[in-house]
Parts: C-alpha cells; structure tokens; sequence
C-alpha cells in the first residue's frame, strides 16, 4: 500500500529528531487521536533580509505515513524562504512520496499542517503581522482540531484519559 | 521473495523464505500434512458429492469422513457438524440463523470483545428490532458469567461470547456461562476460532460453535458450525438442501477434507504443541515486560497459548509492525492508524486500555511452526525498533 519512497523515508528519515535551539515549533495532533506531530524551525535572516527556514526538525508519535510525511515536509521546507514554506501543502507532500492511500491523506497534512503552526508562531513570537493566508489556515487546523477530539470524546470519557500533544 | 500470483501464467513464489511469522491469529501457513490431503480431490477425486456416479461418491466419502473425525474430537455426532465457508459465516448462521426463526424481535446477549463476524451481526441484528446486550469485561478482559445471569430475560434467545479472544488471548468462563445457559433454557454460541485445538472446549453446555481452519493450518474459506441435535436455525443460504439443508451450497470437498486433516493434526500434537506455546507466551511476557514503559494486554496466565498483546507508550502500533517488517517479522497491531476506519481496537478499549497506549499495542501469535530461536530473534529485535520509535517521537517514556 505504501510507495518505495513513502518506505524509504520511514526507514531513514532526513532531519528527525529534537532541536534545541530552535527559532519557533508548531505542534499538532493529539496522542488520543493517534497523531502527534512537533516540528521545530530555525529562521534566519540573508543579506537581503529574507526569513530562511535554516534548520529544521521533528519528532513525531504516528504511523508509516506520519513518519514519512514528517521526513518530507522537512526535507521541502528547508533552506527556503518562510513565504516558501508558508506556500507547502499536504498535496505537495504526498505527491513527492509517490502518493499516499487515502485513508493515509490526513497524516500528509498533518505535516503540512505543523509546518503552517510553526511559521505562525514564529510569525507571533516575532510580532509579525500575520499573513491572511496564514492566518486562515490556522483558524482551519484549529477547528479540526476540535473535531477530531470530538470524534475521540467517547473513548476518552470511557478511559478518563487526558489529551497531550497540542497544546 | 514472492513473486505475486498473476492469472494465466504459472508464477512461483518459492513459498520458502526466513520470515518469521508471528501473527497465526491472522492465519497460518498451511501444513503439509493438509495440502497432501487436499490435492487428490482438486484433479483426481474432482467430484461432485451430490452425484451418483462413483467420482462423487469418492467426494462424499471424503467429506463424510472428515466431518465424523470432527465430531469424535468434540464428543459429539457427525450430523451436528455444519460445514461452511469460514468461521465468518458460522457465526453469522448462529445469530441471524436464530433471529430468522422467529417473528422478528427478541433479546441476544453478546459481549464487548467478540470478533466483527459476531460483533457487527449483532449490531446489525440490533437495528432489526432485536434488542442486544453487550457485556462489559473486566480489566483483563473477561466476561462475568453472573454478568450473564443478569442480563438474561424472558425473550433472551441466545447468548454469544467466545472461547478465547483473538487479539489478546484472554479465555472466557464458557464453561459456566454454558451451565447457567443451559439452567434457563437459553441457546448458548460460542466462537471457537482461536480456542479450538488449542483448548478443551465443554461440549455438553455448548450449543453452537464456529470454527474455521485457516487458523489451524489448514486452508482459507472453509470452516463449521456446530449445530447441537434439536437447535433449529433458519439458513442463510437456500438452494438444493446441502448440509441438511442447513446450508446450501456444493461442498467445498478439498475444504472439507483439509479442514479434516488440520484437525486430526491439531488435535493429535495439542499437548505438545500448547505446551511448547505456553512456553514461549511466558518467555515473550518475561522478555518484554523488562523493557520501560510496556505492558501486557489482556490475562497473564489465563489465556490462549497462542497470543500475546503488549502495548508500548510513546510509540505508534503501525510503525513498529513496519519496523518489524524490515526485520522480516510478521506480527499485528489494534492501533487505530491501522485499521480503514482510524479507530483504536474495539478489545482494547473495553479493556479500559488508555487511548494512548492501544495506539501503540502489539499482538503476537505464534503457530505450530513456530520456533524457540524465532521468539528470542524477536526479542532481540523488538528493544532496538522501539528505541528507533520512541527517539522520534515527542513523548518521552514515564512522561
Ligand atoms: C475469533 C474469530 N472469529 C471469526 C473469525 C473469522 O473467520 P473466517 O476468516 O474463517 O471468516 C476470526 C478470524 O478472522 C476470528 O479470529
Ligand atoms: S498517524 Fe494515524 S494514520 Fe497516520
């Protein structure tokens, strides 16, 4: 079901990981969902004062899919502009993996997904103004957010267990 | 390698590689016992049961043959052995073969972990106008057979909890559920997939029991209900009256015959063989339960021999089969990301199991072909994957 690509970054991820010095994260999903996803940036500045995505990492708590798309996004993110990366999304994602079988599609935007998260807070933390796009985009990952944990209520009333990952 | 079938031309997968398959609850390979037993009757004794000619009634005595083996493995008569096409459809000739006899209407009790065959019949039944009650199962997950006396109703029909769970192992007190079935005069089904062959099973509170024979090595899409004499059910197929018509449909003869043998085997190796994966079960719990942050999903010791479900925190149950797999290690998860509809294992979560944890659940079942340098091999590999998983990953074990 999975393409030799989507497999080959599973095996060996490009840029996993934590970072410690880090200009901004984006975190996304929720351990009860079953999808966790944080990635760190760091931006810096070129002569001609352009952000740049420098470096970049993640950790991730999810499947194949997730791990390979986590992987990707980094690997498309990095050493562009912010603008640049601000313009990735999950479709790139998963055509660069060969495809993904749908059901697997939402692990894909899951990592574009903490791409736009991290940019956002980056763009915060920097007292930026907010690109619309950006900012539309993450008033949409907010609302599926509250819905997946719709979804997931039932189970964990059931297990009185405490949602983690986004926070 | 194996090379996938392609239709029309004569592919060899060498069916031989250093797999080690550790998910015989999924299915298992094929013995050879079985495959030689089957061969004569798909070329040679081709026939048709039904026929008068002398080829089916080679067929027939064939088919004769293995359903009297069954029945003498299960103390009971070779009439009450209906044979099908799986466990799938055993079970759903219980349920709906019982809910089709009456007018409509009616209360079955069933529990929380049964297999989907039993699970999603009963569901399906409810929106029929039968009620159906689902029994809770303790943190190890088994049913209370007192929780069964109190469900039980006027109009209950039947009560349909299986012998041992296929995802974790844990066995059920069918034994007593049977008993107090039997006290109100109530049909009582089990599925019997896992258990049979592996477990003694009490016939005489029996009334029916699914079994298939692709779970003991024998071949897919052939398996049985037992039928206890005066248990009338309505059939689910209509046609020219096979199986007393009970089921309808030519008999499947190389099935029939393999499902024959895979019992004989597994029922002449059983002392042997349950010992030698009771064995490996107790290594694999010690072995695992040693590493942080794990534990052990369903019933330390009263359990299948066969099966044993771990979940590890911090980690996702689909990556670490994938992980596995490169380590030519066949094994299954109950993660939700596994399965088509994103949902976590329905066993697990009646468990109590927490969300987080069935994510990361790991189910291993071993086989009669199953080695002693396999289960080490795997608990070799199994610290070094998860170790890979859970430095990737953004929860850290104990946090
Ligand atoms: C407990 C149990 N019941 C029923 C089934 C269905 O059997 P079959 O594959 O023969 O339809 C299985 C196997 O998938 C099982 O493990
Ligand atoms: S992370 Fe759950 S399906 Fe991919």
């Amino acid at each position: 079901m999975y393409t030799d690509k989507v497999i080959d970054h599973f095996r060996e991820p490009h840029n996993r990981g934590k970072m410690e010095d880090y200009s901004a994260i984006g975190k996304v999903g929720n351990i009860v969902c079953g999808d966790v996803m944080w990635l760190y940036i760091k931006v810096e500045q070129d002569e001609s004062g352009r952000d740049i995505i420098v470096d970049i990492s993640w950790e991730t708590f999810g499947c194949t899919a997730a791990i390979a798309t986590s992987s990707m996004v980094s690997d498309l993110a990095k050493g562009k502009t912010v603008e640049e990366a601000i313009a990735v999304t999950n479709q790139d994602v998963a055509s660069e993996l060969g495809g993904l079988p749908p059901v697997k599609m939402h692990c894909s935007a899951l990592a574009a997904d903490a791409l736009n998260e991290a940019i956002h807070n980056y763009f915060i933390q920097e007292g930026r103004e907010i690109p619309a796009a950006l900012q539309e985009r993450h008033a949409h990952i907010a609302k599926e957010m509250a819905q997946l944990e719709e979804r997931y209520a039932a189970f964990t009333r059931k297990s009185g267990e405490k949602p983690r990952g986004c926070e | 390698m194996l090379i996938p079938y392609q239709f029309g031309r004569i592919s060899a997968g060498d069916g031989m590689n250093n797999k080690i398959y550790l998910d015989n609850s999924a299915t298992t390979p094929l013995a050879s016992e079985v495959l030689e037993a089957m061969t004569p009757f798909f070329q040679s004794s081709y026939g048709n049961a039904s026929s008068l000619h002398s080829t089916g009634r080679d067929a027939h005595k064939a088919m004769e043959q293995s359903r009297s083996l069954i029945a003498e493995h299960l103390g009971v008569t070779p009439h009450e052995i209906v044979f099908t096409s799986g466990a799938t459809e055993a079970d759903n000739l219980a349920l709906l073969g019982t809910a089709l006899r009456t007018n409509g209407g009616g209360h079955m009790i069933t529990s929380r972990i049964e297999h989907d065959a039993v699970r999603h019949t009963a569901r399906w039944l409810a929106t029929r106008g039968f009620d159906v009650t689902l029994l809770d199962v303790d943190e190890a997950g088994r049913v209370s057979a007192q929780d069964v006396r109190k469900a039980l109703r006027p109009d209950t029909l039947l009560v349909s909890v299986m012998a041992g769970n296929n995802e974790i192992g844990t066995l059920q007190p069918i034994q007593e559920i049977g008993e107090i079935c039997r006290e109100r005069d109530v049909l009582f089904h089990t599925d019997a997939v896992q258990a049979y062959g592996k477990v003694g099973l009490p016939m005489d509170v029996i009334d029916m029991l699914a079994v298939s024979a692709h779970k003991l090595h024998g071949p897919k899409g052939v398996g049985f209900l037992y039928v206890r004499k005066g248990v009338k059910l309505a059939p689910l197929l209509h046609g020219g009256g096979h199986e007393g018509g009970r089921r309808s449909g030519t008999e499947n003869i190389p099935g029939i015959v393999g499902l024959g043998e895979a019992t004989r085997l597994a029922f002449a190796e059983k002392e042997q063989v349950s010992a030698r994966m009771r064995q490996f079960r107790d290594q694999l719990i010690t072995g695992v339960l040693k590493l942080p942050g794990t534990r052990l999903n369903g019933h330390p010791t009263d359990s299948l021999p066969h099966i044993a479900n771990f979940s590890f925190e911090a980690i996702e149950g689909e990556s670490l089969i994938m992980k596995l797999d490169e380590h030519d290690i066949a094994a299954s998860t109950g993660s939700a990301c596994s399965s088509p509809n994103l949902e976590p294992s329905h066993v697990l979560v009646a468990l109590g199991v927490p969300l987080s944890m069935a994510h990361g659940s790991l189910r291993i079942s071993t086989g009669r072909q199953t080695t002693s340098h396999e289960i080490e091999k795997l608990l070799q590999v199994l610290p070094v994957v998860v170790q890979e998983l859970r430095d990737i990953s953004p929860f850290k074990v104990g946090g």
